[in-house]
């Protein structure tokens, strides 16, 4: 029977990554280590090892072997946790993703971390054994005492339908010493009871090694204790010929000498390689997020079944209802068909609920960022998470990761001051950045909070009017400043780092954000910190929105883009510049586009004065959008008009209303630019003919 | 005796509905429908379903002859009158005129689109020799969305290409941006 291996992929890709988000936290939190995070890291490099070897990623399976082995000699307590090795651990995290990625794509990798990182390894290996042998030397030179071991192994009729294999047990038995199996063939049963499956052989296996404890021994049973019986004695120990026991000796301590040998001839290998490596892992980096399942919890899943009882349980009321129904069920038929509308309501929240996740999936790669830029920059820095329960679409969260980790890099770098500044400020050396996560109305807020300097608001505003977005003599208010930095290719700081302030980032973060439908903040005090709120719907498929008339068409308007809804006030109406509509909302000037015109409807009001006005803003612009009416404020799912029609300018889909009629959503940047399209052609035809009467 | 009878009647019951599958399996099957006093036919088997007319959700600075979109079954679905597309018979929307849904699949990528005519008439059989060469002489419907023209009785019936259908809406793009 074979089995195709490449439908269990997806799902050892995914376990792996998680094993190594485990490590990772794992080791992050080891400096003040228990026992239990240094077992627990040392089982996910385990199962990864494992799972990589029934792939045939060999790659993955030697390197992470040398992780495997190191976390081993820290496990039994015979190394140091060294802050070096966690260091050396934590790349070699990022090493071993690379590799699953180029495994899985079946190249080889050819990054130099990965050479680099396997070296640092083997040092860190070789240091410990040395010591290990020299401790060997000494255990052997005192005691030279080999053990002899006697397993009686017998496995349940079944444990090969388990997957298990005893050639493997003895294989892994082999690699801890001199191993002699004897089989007993004794339960074979009659041919004719003989089922073919079963496994009706027991084995006795006499182990001689010099080291070996019962633990060890155990540990190789692992997988099958609950499938076999399992006796394990040692005999009285140096009882073999002593001729024996010295050549067990020589054989194990060659074993470590052809094993100190290999490692290094491994990397001399990679070394080449790597130098010549043109290789980037960019790109792998990107193909990682696509992972195409979701996880969900068993509790979501059974709430779900609940709620599909109870619509079965309502739909069979009502039927029953409706097979003899008179004008006396009228109450009956009415609670019933709230039950329904109950059951519907709670039914897509639930299916809604499968697609979200606690954000701190998205969350969980910032204490390794921090820890690392922490080093980088040489300053220290705490982080502090809250919220990561909170949930968030999986979409949404997949494409907010990049911008947040832009945002949390430019708050340790330009954020957080160096040590001695806050020390001369009167401030903790150490500095603070805390991440927080909450829901508010339909859309989830995420602060990233640092008690760093502050933004510069005159550098800010100097550098804007030197790269002329900003008049000299403007007058703007803080929240407008502070917007200056989202603008592309603005960076107050004074050096270019590696990690921050080319001046790409901000504007391309804000872009994302706004992509995602969401938009970002920024307030600041001079001295006392920074905060960036983003601000990010709740889901993609469901948008809040504004029900506009126009004409007899209904339009919907994304709620988040809204700023307010004004009835228009003739006086503040001007017209300027040949014609162009301008109302005057406190400070600014929004131009006014009527809806009507851009979409060629006929509207029921196509004055400006008194019409109503509903303020808009995209990327910084505010338009008034000239509606006849306002309606009702509902949660709208978006359906894509692209599906079976085509993209329509100023359009970014459709949904359908309580009434089973199809209403279209606005796409306000679209809108905007359309009307601009529509101004310069028609700035050209006026152009045009005063060029022909100057001719 | 009566079970004899009874299972004498049986096979004869079957040759007759056996009649009927013989007049189905015999070529293509298309349903004809009407665009003013023009008959026209696609393959049945592109038919969603056939629904009466609604006015629909309007679609900002579409091309004439797209009317716009509506809500089959939470799908949207935009609606085309071929009528004014293809330049025959009068746009008129009676309760007579009829939206014939067609999925249409071309190549993974499958659409949904209801198309108004003024009535729909019959289903049509027509084998591959049965269908003749439209000549190109003038009309308006452009050869692409023809396949061929099949005579019914007196009548000439115009088969339609479904799969020309499938983009009909992006035939003349800029139509709708007619400042």
């Amino acid at each position: 029977m074979s089995i195709n291996l490449s439908q269990f992929l997806p799902t050892f890709l995914e376990e792996s990554n998680e094993g190594l988000e485990t490590m990772e936290s794992g080791l992050l939190n080891l400096q003040n280590a228990d026992d239990e995070s240094i077992h627990s890291i040392f089982r996910a490099a385990h199962s990864i090892k494992g799972g990589a070897g029934t792939f045939g990623f060999k790659q993955v399976t030697e390197f992470t072997h040398l992780v495997e082995t190191l976390l081993d000699e820290m496990r039994d307590g015979r190394r140091e946790v060294f802050k070096s090795d966690i260091e050396i651990l934590l790349e070699s995290v990022d090493c071993i993703r690379l590799l699953i990625e180029a495994d899985r794509r079946e190249v080889s990798c050819e990054d130099e971390s990965i050479a680099r990182v396997s070296n640092l390894l083997d040092q860190s290996l070789n240091l410990g054994a040395e010591s290990d042998n020299k401790s060997d030397e000494q255990e052997i030179s005192s005691t030279s005492e080999i053990e002899h071991w006697v397993i009686d192994f017998t496995p349940e009729h079944h444990l090969v339908q388990t997957g298990n294999d005893p050639i493997f047990l003895f294989n892994a038995l082999n690699d801890l010493g001199d191993v002699k199996v004897t089989c007993f063939t004794d339960n074979v049963p009659a041919f004719s009871d003989f089922e073919p499956e079963e496994l009706y052989l027991r084995w006795q296996i006499e182990l001689s090694s010099p080291d070996t404890t019962e633990a060890d021994i155990r540990e190789v049973f692992e997988w099958v204790e609950d499938e076999c019986q399992l006796e394990i004695h040692l005999l009285s120990v140096g009882r073999g010929s002593e001729q024996n026991a010295n050549s067990d000796i020589e054989v194990s301590s060659e074993d470590i000498d052809s094993a100190k040998e290999s490692i290094p001839t491994v990397s001399k290998d990679e070394a080449p390689i790597a130098s010549a490596a043109i290789n980037k892992p960019e790109p792998t980096a990107k193909a990682k997020q696509e992972v195409s399942s979701i996880r969900v919890g068993v509790d979501k899943v059974d709430s779900l079944i609940n709620l599909v009882g109870e619509l079965v349980i309502t739909q069979s009321m009502l039927s029953e209802l409706g097979n003899d129904f008179d004008l006396s069920k009228v109450e009956k038929l009415t609670s019933g068909l709230d039950q329904l509308l109950q059951n519907t309501k709670e039914l897509q929240e639930s299916v809604m609920r499968i697609r979200m996740l606690p954000i701190s999936f998205a969350f969980n790669r910032f204490p390794r960022l921090i820890h690392d830029l922490s080093i980088k920059t040489g300053k220290e820095i705490e982080l502090v998470i809250k919220g990561e329960q909170t949930e968030l679409d999986k979409t949404v969260m997949e494409q907010i990761g990049d911008p947040l980790v832009h945002l949390v890099r430019n708050a340790v770098d330009h954020g957080i001051e160096s040590k001695d500044v806050r020390i001369a400020n009167g401030k903790n050396a150490k500095g603070k950045i805390s991440l927080d996560a909450y829901h508010m109305g339909g859309s989830i807020v995420i602060e990233i909070n640092d008690d760093g300097g502050g933004i510069n608001r005159q550098a800010v505003l100097n550098k804007a009017v030197e790269k002329g977005v900003v008049e000299p003599n403007a007058t703007l208010t803080d929240a407008q400043v502070f917007d200056l930095i989202f603008e592309p290719g603005f960076s107050t700081a004074s050096e270019v780092t590696d990690i921050s302030g080319r001046g790409v980032g901000m504007d391309v973060v804000k872009k994302n954000i706004q992509s995602l439908g969401g938009r970002i903040q920024v307030e600041s005090e001079p001295g006392k910190g920074s905060c960036f709120k983003v601000n990010l719907p709740l889901t993609l498929a469901i948008l809040d929105g504004q029900l506009v008339r126009v004409g007899t068409e209904v339009f919907i308007i994304p709620l988040i883009s809204i700023v307010e809804s004004l009835q228009a006030k003739t006086d503040l109406i001007n017209s300027v510049s040949g014609n162009m509509v301008l109302y005057r909302l406190r400070e600014d000037n929004v131009p006014v586009l009527p809806i009507y015109q851009l979409f060629n409807l006929d509207a029921d009001n196509v004055e400006i004065d008194n019409s109503l006005l509903v303020v808009v803003e995209s990327d910084g612009q505010k338009v008034g959008l000239m509606v006849d009416d306002l309606l009702a404020q509902q949660q709208v799912v978006i359906k894509s008009l692209k599906d079976n029609y085509q993209q329509v300018d100023g359009i970014s889909g459709a949904t359908i209303l309580g009434d089973g009629s199809v209403a279209l959503i606005l796409d306000i940047p679209g809108m905007i630019s359309m009307a601009l399209k529509q101004a310069q052609i028609a700035q050209k035809k006026a152009a045009s003919p005063t060029i022909e009467e100057v001719v | 005796m009566d079970i004899q009878a009874l299972a004498k009647d049986i096979p004869a019951q079957g040759e007759q509905s056996l009649e009927g599958i013989d007049f189905i399996t015999n070529g293509d099957q298309y349903l004809t429908f009407m665009l003013g006093d023009e008959q026209f036919a696609i393959d049945i088997l592109c038919v969603e379903e056939i629904r009466s007319w609604e006015q629909p959700t309007r679609i900002p600075n579409a091309p004439n002859h797209v009317k716009g979109v509506i809500n089959m079954r939470g799908v949207i679905v935009p609606i085309i009158d071929l009528r004014i597309k293809f330049g025959v018979g009068e746009n008129s929307y009676s309760v007579s005129t009829v939206v014939i849904v067609l999925t249409i699949e071309v190549e993974h990528d499958s659409k949904t689109i209801g198309f108004v005519v003024d009535a729909v008439s019959d289903v049509l059989n027509a084998e591959e020799d049965e269908i003749k060469k439209s000549p190109a002489f003038g009309g308006s419907i452009p050869p692409e969305f023809i396949i061929g023209l099949v005579n019914l009785e007196d009548a000439v019936v115009t088969l339609l290409n479904a799969e020309a259908l499938h983009k009909i809406e992006k035939h003349q793009p800029n139509e709708g941006i007619q400042l």
